[in-house]
């Protein structure tokens, strides 16, 4: 089931790269004027890519291995207050793999009873400020944009997650049935 | 190679020997991950380095300013935060490709805001999160994504 997902994945991605191909290709055989400015864009882009995406994809595979998602659920399951806040914030920006992927988690702490705060920081973390994640962003959009968006999301985050946690709390009867 | 790429490799390759020290099977197995890994994202990778090339090419920067530089408003920016939160790419890829709009004249903020609700908020896997954590639950965490998303990037745009 998730190869053949795998394999329709990678269908598309291959079809879409054709088609920008095309596109490209026809752009630039119909406006030579164009071609020089293009290429050398990409180009530059290209090696600005590969200098650092090999690394991060070990990196990722790195934490992927010596982190099980285990461990999070253990370390998350049982912190309660500001201080759970802290440990999803940081146990968010450990592990790699889309946002889909940390909902069963995120589920699986709930039912074990963290707070919700905690389930909250723990996803927006996880979501936008993973390790690897930023390494690439202070690669492209350097460090004074990467440290402030950042900081700016650290608070944002811990703000929300209070909000949610009142807001549901307030009628958590109804939560309850819900998950 | 600039300082942070040079940082960042230098990063990995210590992370790899104390990785191997600890566990050489599971580092064995990391290192295949991230191949198998790289493999599926090289496509999308080619793609964004191709439209990034004809984005800056072909595409005016006096458009891209208006659409969503300093004088795109607080409109644009809830154009380019939608987008974001529309849009399924993966972020790895999103720095790159806002990178280069920041080059031709797009603004802080929305690029901030863009990849703030391309990351928190995910139309497409809301389904998933509904079925996982509820459905009030998924709701406030994207609805209040969304505001703080466009937040920190008037922030951003104001510090920065």
């Amino acid at each position: 089931m998730k190869n053949g997902n795998d394999n329709k994945n990678m269908k598309q991605d291959l079809i879409a790269l054709l088609i920008t191909v095309i596109i490209t290709v026809v752009l630039l055989y119909l406006v030579p004027s164009k071609r020089e400015i293009v290429i050398t864009i990409s180009w530059k882009f290209f090696i600005e890519m590969i200098s650092i995406l090999p690394a991060i994809m070990i990196l990722m595979g790195l934490f992927s291995v010596f982190i099980p998602n285990d461990l999070i659920v253990k370390h998350l399951g049982k912190t309660a207050g500001i201080k759970a806040i802290f440990l999803g914030i940081l146990m968010g920006t450990l592990p790699t793999g889309p946002l889909y992927v940390a909902f069963p988690i995120a589920s699986s702490l709930l039912k074990k009873g963290a707070s919700i705060s905690c389930i909250i920081a723990f996803l927006s973390a996880w979501a936008c400020i993973k390790i690897p994640q930023e390494m690439v962003e202070l690669q492209f959009l350097g460090f004074k944009f990467m440290i402030a968006r950042l900081i700016l999301t650290v608070i944002f985050v811990i703000i929300m997650s209070v909000i949610i946690e009142k807001l549901l709390n307030k009628k958590s009867g109804e939560f309850a049935t819900n998950s | 190679m600039n300082i942070t790429a040079l940082t960042i490799n230098g990063i990995t390759i210590i992370s790899i020997a104390i990785a191997f020290k600890k566990d050489k099977k599971k580092t064995e197995k990391a290192l295949k991950v991230a191949l198998k890994v790289s493999l599926k994202m090289l496509p999308m990778v080619i793609i964004t380095i191709l439209i990034i090339g004809l984005i800056l090419g072909f595409i005016p920067k006096s458009t891209i300013i208006n659409i969503v530089g300093e004088r795109a408003g607080l409109k644009g920016i809830i154009a380019v935060a939608s987008l974001g939160a529309v849009l399924h790419i993966p972020s790895i890829i999103s720095f790159p490709l806002t990178a280069s709009l920041l080059r031709a004249g797009a603004s802080i903020t929305s690029v901030a805001v863009f990849i703030t609700t391309l990351t928190m908020i995910g139309i497409v896997t809301l389904p998933i999160e509904i079925r996982e954590l509820g459905k009030k639950l998924a709701i406030l965490r994207n609805g209040l994504s969304f505001i703080i998303a466009i937040v920190i990037g008037v922030l951003m745009g104001i510090i920065l």
